[in-house]
């Protein structure tokens, strides 16, 4: 959660979280580990009205729906990437292009 | 007017949030205990394949190219004993809108929806076909829900479904974004009732009729290049659509001897609704996790009837590992030039031990590709594999471990295809039965209906029924 003190103003795009099944009320048959904690939801929207981070808040979603929660992010990213270089990847594209190599080079002798 | 939203009650009221989400009534084709009639259902669409490929070229989708892997099929040659190593070919189905097969499942379900006047639609996905329901419905006009599994508790999401959330969202679709757990369907069904959508299930005969067109391309395309039929298809296997939908329309297109090849990671051992397992795989789908159980119990899906149904097709399956495909997709990049998502190589990487083992003239068709970008791409999975305290290393695949090691191969001729025994998915399939029927036995119509379920003959499946517990 970005710890800004400055309320959020209306029309910005943010993210809301909610509690959607607490832990005691979720399905049945879980495994243990799941069991114990909060179905979680987020989402994200247009903020209606003006609201402090941490605070419950209002925004209209892509989908034209208005939906409550606690205002957890304003302008939120996607934190996904293409993470770090994989060293045990690096290798394998020049290990087969150069048996692409040798075996073009001998299909060509071949043809000759 | 206060409705009751606790999960007991939304899931009591499921079969009447269905009825009016699905735009078709499932009842009709009932035929007592555990029969009903598929090949009707499939037939209560209304649309032949012609009219199928006419929607979907006007929704940007279908007629993808056939390519050949040439530099693949030479290095599986070197492989392979001599006069083996079948030629390789890939359907580029990246080519379609929203980047994968999931756009011809998507497109017929959509183009129903707005044509019964649905306002909206909803999809419970966390795969690539909530981009192609948001890809589909935009040109249609209907807003979009799209609810996935997408955390675990920590709030930790998994990267190639925050990519999926990502694209999604960038089509223009409300996501809701949950932890893990299966109540993700009782979210869909509260999203439902409250809005009065249409349920773009995976699994209704609008999906599955989607897929057909792919299978039949690929066997058209064949007939067209080489003047005949693959000799086999290879197909991700997850929740079974994907075999079912190609299945048919390989069948359709006249191809009577293609094989039928399904293929799934092996997950085995990472429980799916486990929050700790959740971020300790590096595939999401096309894995055992969900091609086993939907294989053994199709009707465990969000619709009344599944008409994704796989043992009525498959005729041979195969596990993979996560090590393997992540060694397929950096050489379909290096040597073919294709940089594609790791997920929808799954089916490749099975080919390459299924082509060494056929004849050089032979042809292998893998069906499909999918869209790679940040998240769901070899880098991102193994960065976050890493992260979650998975071992990555190069050696023997053999040692991989679903969950804890990820063993890339050090060459080629590593890569394994493991076969699952048909037979094997049939019993565990029939084991489910043993439990729906409580005792009493089959009668005539429900012996025959087992059989087409199994693909098999009644006499067969009365075999298997007696060894199952052993």
């Amino acid at each position: 959660m970005k710890t800004n003190q400055e309320p959020v103003k209306a029309g910005h795009w943010v993210e809301l979280t909610r509690v959607v099944l607490p832990a005691a009320k979720r399905a049945p048959n879980l495994p243990a580990e799941t069991k114990k904690t909060d179905l979680v939801l987020k989402v994200r929207g247009f903020l209606l009205e003006d609201a402090a981070l941490g605070a419950e808040a209002k925004v209209r979603t892509l989908a034209e729906r208005e939906l409550t929660g606690i205002l957890t992010d304003a302008e939120p990213r996607f934190p996904h990437d293409f993470g770090n270089p994989v060293p045990e990847l690096l290798q394998i594209g020049r290990e087969l292009r150069a048996e692409v190599r040798d075996i073009l080079q001998q299909e060509r002798e071949a043809n000759k | 007017m206060s409705r009751d939203t606790s999960y007991e009650a939304v899931m009591a009221r499921r079969p009447e949030i269905m009825r009016k989400a699905l735009g078709l009534d499932y009842k009709q084709f009932e035929r007592g205990g555990l029969a009903f009639d598929y090949e009707a259902m499939m037939k209560a669409t209304g649309y032949t394949i012609n009219r199928i490929m006419d929607i979907q070229h006007k929704s940007k989708v279908g007629n993808t190219p056939l390519f050949e892997l040439k530099n693949i099929t030479r290095l599986v040659r070197k492989t392979a004993a001599k006069g083996k190593g079948a030629r390789i070919f890939v359907k580029d189905e990246a080519a379609n809108a929203s980047g994968s097969f999931k756009a011809r499942r998507s497109s017929i379900s959509i183009h129903e929806a707005a044509r019964q006047g649905y306002a909206g639609v909803v999809a419970a996905t966390s795969g690539n076909y909530g981009a192609a329901v948001v890809s589909q419905a935009g040109m249609h006009g209907l807003k979009t829900i799209i609810v996935q599994e997408i955390f675990d508790s920590r709030m930790v999401g998994q990267p190639e479904i925050v990519e999926k959330a990502r694209v999604c969202e960038a089509l223009g679709a409300e996501v809701l974004m949950l932890t893990v757990g299966p109540e993700l369907f009782y979210v869909m069904l509260s999203v439902l009732e409250e809005t009065g959508y249409f349920n773009a299930s995976l699994y209704t005969p609008f999906g599955i009729a989607g897929i057909e067109t792919l299978g039949y391309e690929v066997v058209k395309q064949c007939q067209e290049q080489f003047g005949r039929e693959p000799d086999a298809v290879l197909i991700t296997h997850a929740g079974g659509g994907n075999v079912t939908g190609t299945a048919r329309g390989v069948r359709k297109a006249g191809a009577k001897k293609t094989r039928i090849i399904g293929a799934s990671v092996d997950l085995s051992g990472l429980h799916m609704a486990s929050d700790r397992d959740f971020n300790r795989k590096s595939f999401t789908t096309g894995h055992t996790g969900f091609g086993i159980p939907f294989a053994t119990w199709p009707d465990r899906s969000d619709v009344p009837r599944s008409a994704a149904r796989p043992l009525r097709y498959m005729e041979e399956y195969y596990t993979i590992t996560q090590g393997e495909v992540f060694y397929t997709t950096e050489m379909l990049a290096a040597c073919e030039g294709l940089e594609r998502g790791p997920a929808g190589n799954t089916s490749l990487t099975a080919a390459i031990d299924i082509a060494r083992h056929m004849d050089q003239d032979q042809i292998v068709v893998v069906q499909e590709t999918e869209y790679t970008g940040a998240g769901k791409h070899p880098t991102a999975q193994l960065t976050f594999a890493k992260q979650n305290q998975v071992q990555v290393r190069r050696g023997d695949p053999k040692e991989n471990k679903p969950g804890e090691a990820i063993v890339i191969p050090e060459h080629l001729s590593q890569i394994r295809a493991v076969e699952v025994p048909m037979d094997k998915l049939r019993k565990s399939y029939l084991k489910n039965i043993i439990k729906e029927l409580n005792g009493r036995e089959p009668s005539a119509a429900e012996w025959d209906y087992l059989a087409e379920e199994l693909n098999t003959d009644v006499q067969k499946v009365k075999e298997l029924l007696k060894t199952v517990n052993e």
